[in-house]
């Protein structure tokens, strides 16, 4: 259970900046996995070839992937226009994403890896149960920038504008807000989040370029179940994912611990089409 | 006129069938043709001109699921085609593979081996990686004709399908955790453990070695103190490798199919300060390096895994294939994949049927590995293959890291054998 919770918060990271992309620019980032998978091979190299500690690198591949962010908005998104402008937006960034998959494929060929440092495979005993460290430095990471996101969201001025437009581009833009340069900002920090998020897979979990198909699956999967777009949705979502799973593959059997998520998942959307969270307007919760 | 409209008379409705008869006529003359062209086009060339080299058609995991052990099967296919062609090749013809990736996909196997056949017009085919997709790979030739020679799908459920053109140079599955079972009921009294946990993922490699070994070490006593099955497509192991750790048994023993699902248990287990006497996996500690550096080469001491080849084994050819491979790739004797060498083997015994047929027709290749004259030899040692092209000849071994050795130790009575590291040390010793 307390596993769930500590990892589904990670995940929660992951897939904040999925749904922030969306939620400001109707985009699904599709290229979001191996966004993350990018990030983790960051950490990895910064750890290997430099001997920087993973979370200490962060303060490199954050900003790092913040410009790969802006960088392929720029290119690539920017570009996309019309009413067919989310579809094609699959596309597009599953094609971004077959070109990262490949170029990583390349660097660093299709052997898995793993970050290792002094607290990857420690814990510590508290109330009689084993806490991993690199759960709970994980869970601490991911609150702490759930946390400055919402406060960037509600208590700035930049969030003011992020919010407006997600609430109405045209309106937002006729009060002076410049959206090309909010969307561009945030597809940038969703970008970003991903270098925290794949920090902590790639040291909880052995990972090539590949892997990303499994995260892409279950990124889409929590955002669709908090609502497209929800911030506080993602992370009830994640958490609820990973908890029911962990609780029914100790309790009943591995075996249904998709199927029983998935279950549950049919019922959510079948009651509420938008998700927990998930509205028609103002899509950040 | 309205009501007319809406009327179809006889003569119309005739009109009508005998429109979709004579569609249906030339649909299925269409269809019967196209399959005609398949067949014949698809139809292996036996004889190959002056000059021209012989193609090989493979279809390999070179990303998915399965792309660590498609990456070192595409190293030791590439390794035996260098090695042929250094000495002439084949009966006078240079030896070219035409390696496709397949994305770790049973679908997209069987799309990959009817384009290598129709399109490519390759001479001769070799199999994917695993069970899962050999089975499809090998229906998919058959219907062209085609021997499919693989060194990765020896599950049962491979051989139940009643292929005659398929066949398998490696050990079958079923008994791999044998040898390890019986030194397990073997061990003196008191030191022998007394239970074992059984967790294995839901796959056709991995699942059919579970029972054989659970049924040894039940009749030697050994207690079962958990038994679970997880899916394949199963990314979060914390909660299943917790549970194992909950249960405290001596032995764990784990069917896995590659490294980073035998890393996730081993960092539970580690976190849960849980430290088995035994554990084996059945694949993932037998990837070499990929395996020593993914969970550091202190935690892999004491790992043990079956299989039918490492890399100091003596059989005929094989260090000279792991020179060719430390040549090329890098690395130490230590740290060459098993899947190596079962790649390279399978261009061993197409190349041994060749010379002996002298000829690249399927037909006659496939006649000659079923005939009881056959002998053949690769690295991994002895190949006989029964009337469903499972090698009977092939013998089942326990590895074991040792340090950062990768040693032989089961059979206990096999010449080569060291002592087993037993109890496995502590995590990180």
């Amino acid at each position: 259970m307390l596993d769930g919770v500590l990892t589904g918060s990670v995940y929660a990271l992951m897939a904040t900046g999925l749904t922030l992309i969306f939620g400001v620019m109707n985009i699904i980032n599709v290229a979001q996995g191996i966004l993350v998978i990018l990030g983790a091979y960051l950490s990895y190299t910064l750890n290997v070839h430099l001997g920087i500690d993973p979370f200490v690198g962060l303060i490199i591949t954050i900003p790092t992937l913040f410009v790969v962010g802006v960088v392929v908005e720029r290119l690539f998104m920017a570009r996309l226009k019309g009413p067919e402008r989310t579809s094609m937006s699959i596309l597009v960034t599953y094609a971004i994403s077959l070109v990262i998959e490949g170029s990583l494929n390349m660097i660093y060929s299709i052997n898995d890896v793993q970050i290792q440092t002094w607290y990857v495979n420690r814990s510590f005993l508290i109330f009689g149960i084993y806490l991993p460290y690199i759960y709970l430095f994980g869970f601490i990471l991911a609150v702490a920038l759930l946390a400055s996101l919402y406060v960037m969201l509600y208590r700035t001025r930049f969030g003011a504008s992020i919010r407006a437009s997600l609430a109405d581009q045209v309106a937002a833009a006729l009060v002076g807000i410049n959206v090309k340069r909010v969307s561009t900002i945030c597809f940038g920090l969703g970008v970003a989040v991903t270098a925290a998020g794949g920090m902590v897979y790639g040291a909880t979990n052995a990972f090539n370029a590949s892997t990303s198909y499994d995260l892409i699956s279950r990124l889409l999967t929590i955002i669709v179940l908090g609502g497209m777009g929800s911030l506080g949705g993602a992370l009830l979502a994640a958490i609820l994912m990973v908890t029911l799973g962990d609780v029914v593959a100790v309790v009943w059997s591995p075996i249904w611990s998709s199927p029983t998520f998935f279950f549950v998942l049919i019922i959510v959307l079948s009651l509420r089409p938008q998700g927990l969270f998930g509205k028609q307007s103002a899509r950040v919760a | 006129m309205g009501e007319l409209r809406g009327r179809i008379t006889l003569g119309e409705n005739m009109k009508r069938n005998g429109r979709f008869f004579r569609a249906l006529g030339v649909t299925s003359v269409a269809v019967a043709s196209m399959a005609l062209m398949v067949t014949t086009s698809g139809a292996s060339s036996s004889t190959i001109a002056k000059g021209k080299p012989v193609t090989i058609g493979i279809s390999l995991s070179l990303s998915g699921d399965f792309s660590s052990d498609g990456l070192a099967f595409d190293q030791g296919y590439k390794l035996w085609a260098a090695a042929v062609n250094k000495h002439g090749g084949l009966l006078g013809h240079q030896v070219k593979l035409d390696i496709v990736s397949d994305a770790s996909s049973p679908t997209q196997v069987i799309t990959n081996y009817q384009k290598l056949i129709s399109l490519d017009h390759v001479n001769l085919t070799f199999g994917p990686f695993s069970s899962l997709l050999s089975l499809p790979a090998a229906k998919t030739v058959a219907r062209y004709g085609y021997a499919m020679i693989e060194g990765a799908g020896g599950a049962p459920s491979v051989f139940q399908a009643g292929l005659t053109n398929l066949f398998d140079v490696s050990m079958p599955v079923k008994d791999s955790l044998v040898p390890f079972a019986k030194w397990i009921v073997a061990l003196p009294k008191s030191k022998r453990p007394t239970t074992a946990a059984y967790v294995t993922t839901n796959d056709a490699f991995t699942e059919p070695q579970i029972p054989v070994a659970k049924k040894i070490m039940l009749a030697g006593g050994i207690k079962t103190k958990y038994y679970s099955v997880f899916p394949a497509e199963t990314t979060d192991y914390t909660p299943i490798a917790d549970a194992v750790a909950a249960a405290k048994a001596q032995v764990v023993v784990l069917g896995s199919v590659d490294v980073p699902t035998v890393s996730a248990f081993m960092q539970a287990f580690e976190q849960a300060h849980y430290n088995p006497k035994v554990f084996i996996a059945t694949g993932g500690p037998d990837q070499g390096s990929q395996f020593s550096s993914v969970v550091g080469v202190k935690n892999a001491n004491g790992m043990m895994v079956p299989n039918a080849w490492y890399g100091k084994a003596t059989t005929p050819g094989s260090q000279a294939m792991v020179a060719a491979y430390v040549k090329k790739y890098g690395g130490t004797a230590a740290t060459v994949s098993a899947d190596v060498a079962e790649a390279y083997s399978v261009g061993q015994v197409t190349a041994e049927a060749i010379k002996a047929t002298k000829s690249f027709d399927n037909a006659k290749i496939i006649a000659y590995l079923h005939s009881k004259t056959a002998k053949l030899s690769t690295v991994q040692g002895n190949v006989k293959f029964d009337k469903l092209g499972e090698n009977n000849d092939a013998t089942a071994f326990t590895f074991q890291w040792q340090g950062s050795n990768f040693v032989q130790v089961n059979p206990t009575s096999n010449a080569a054998s060291k002592p087993v590291l037993f109890p496995k040390p502590v995590w990180g010793s």
